[in-house]
């Protein structure tokens, strides 16, 4: 498996299409034309690295960072897991960055107009890189469910949004974390822009209570995997492309 | 049945939401002290080399309204057309320049700007140069997976029409949906490349 070269081509029937329409502001946000099949340069073949000396102690730490008199209400969790690419090798010093509701549901955003209180102690951003096999961790409050304008009545399951970087700007996504076992996740429009249920369900963390912080804070395992790099192994290209 | 291949498949996209500047820009958001600054608002310093310039514009839906609440991640060769990446094999890169910026759209206007610098000419996989040309990455509220594009400059006709990738376009039309548009600010090249996600003057995105 080499370490340059182009990535495996995106498999856009396992994500989400750009037109929508039950995820309503898809509708005039979906280009109508079809994509340019571009394949990799060394444009999209490299990407922004992040060291780990920009972390701050408690960058990964949700229950802390933003705390003023307190902890946050909420229930306690670690979130963790591994980013790998798609050859199930890890990708170290990927930044993550993470971003969520609070326990009631409510977002520290100024455009969010809730009715759900703000909690003084909950800022709801974290980010963590990637240890050399590919691990990440960081402890936060499960976020509630909240309303959305979008059906009369469409509610949000509990998540937790991701960005990720890899190596290269090819690997660059975004996506959300769900809850094990939360019934909404089956019946939200965005949850569903995704075809495939067994797509769906490779955002759904799992319950770890082997990972548990015994009588502190639950546990959830979310592994990411990214695109990883072609097999190629009767290179025709030039070299450096 | 067949051996497995044994390959994972990638995590599926989710749209960055409405909030997604609480994890990328909380300082903006008046979330403050949990980082000193938000990443990527800065490309250039007094030691970058290259040519500076202003690279601004809005992201239309299809109904003609900017988006105010996209948010924006260019990345970039340097003036050298080398990109500060490990995986950057042909040299070094300029120390100075990380190449990468993020910006949200404007609340209020829907602009986005970066100061950054002019990049050299990249190589195309068969070795012949491209034009010069910024990778332009959009995610919003909306959009279910990130859109790739490239800004090229309109004042680079000759590299322009022999670059390879604005030649793979089809429809020759589309090829100005591309093309940022030169103009002045304090001083400085300014150009201006909107985005129009659907409809009449569609950009042209890029599955890469």
């Amino acid at each position: 498996m080499s370490d340059q070269g182009p990535f495996i081509q995106r498999n856009r029937d396992r994500h989400p299409p750009a037109y929508t329409p039950t995820y309503k502001t898809s509708v005039l946000r979906s280009p109508q034309h079809a994509l340019l099949s571009l394949g990799n340069t060394i444009s999209e073949m490299t990407g922004p690295v992040f060291g780990h000396n920009m972390l701050g102690p408690l960058d990964n730490d949700l229950i802390r960072n933003f705390a003023q008199t307190g902890d946050p209400i909420g229930q306690r969790i670690v979130v963790y897991g591994r980013v790998l690419d798609e050859n199930a090798r890890p990708v170290p010093g990927a930044l993550l960055e993470f971003w969520q509701a609070n326990a009631g549901g409510r977002y520290r955003h100024k455009k969010e107009t809730y009715l759900a209180a703000i909690d003084p102690n909950f800022g709801g951003c974290g980010r963590a890189i990637t240890d050399q096999e590919g691990r990440y961790a960081f402890r936060t409050i499960k976020p509630g469910a909240y309303p959305w304008p979008n059906g009369v009545n469409d509610w949000r399951p509990a998540h937790i949004h991701f960005s990720v970087f890899g190596h290269a700007f090819a690997q660059r996504l975004v996506t959300q974390m769900y809850f094990e076992g939360d019934p909404m996740i089956w019946q939200c429009p965005i949850v569903r822009t995704i075809p495939d249920k067994a797509a769906i369900e490779q955002l759904v963390a799992a319950l770890d209570r082997n990972a548990t912080l015994p009588m502190d804070a639950m546990a959830y395992k979310f592994d990411i995997v990214l695109r990883g790099r072609r097999s190629t192994l009767f290179e025709n290209r030039m070299e450096g492309n | 049945m067949a051996q497995t291949l044994g390959y994972l498949k990638e995590s599926p996209s989710q749209t960055a939401g409405p909030y997604v500047h609480i994890g990328t820009n909380p300082n903006w958001v008046e979330i403050t002290g949990v980082w000193d600054k938000d990443l990527g608002l800065v490309l250039v310093g007094p030691d970058t080399k290259g040519e500076r310039i202003v690279v601004k514009g809005r992201v239309f839906d299809g109904a003609g309204a900017p988006l105010r609440d996209a948010l924006i991640e260019i990345w970039q060769a340097d003036a050298a057309g080398l990109h500060n990446s490990p995986q950057e094999k042909r040299g070094a890169a300029d120390p100075h320049f990380a190449g990468w910026g993020r910006q949200p759209t404007d609340a209020v206007t829907g602009e986005y700007k970066f100061e950054t610098i002019k990049p050299g000419r990249v190589p195309y996989i068969d070795g012949r140069p491209m034009a010069p040309h910024i990778t332009v990455w959009i995610v919003a509220r909306g959009i279910n997976i990130g859109l790739h594009t490239r800004l090229y400059f309109d004042d680079e006709e000759a590299a322009n029409a022999e670059c390879p990738v604005l030649a793979r376009i089809e429809n020759k039309a589309r090829v100005k949906t591309l093309l940022a548009v030169r103009s002045e600010e304090n001083g400085l090249p300014a150009y201006t490349f909107d985005i129009r996600l659907q409809g009449e003057g569609e950009t042209v995105f890029f599955d890469i």
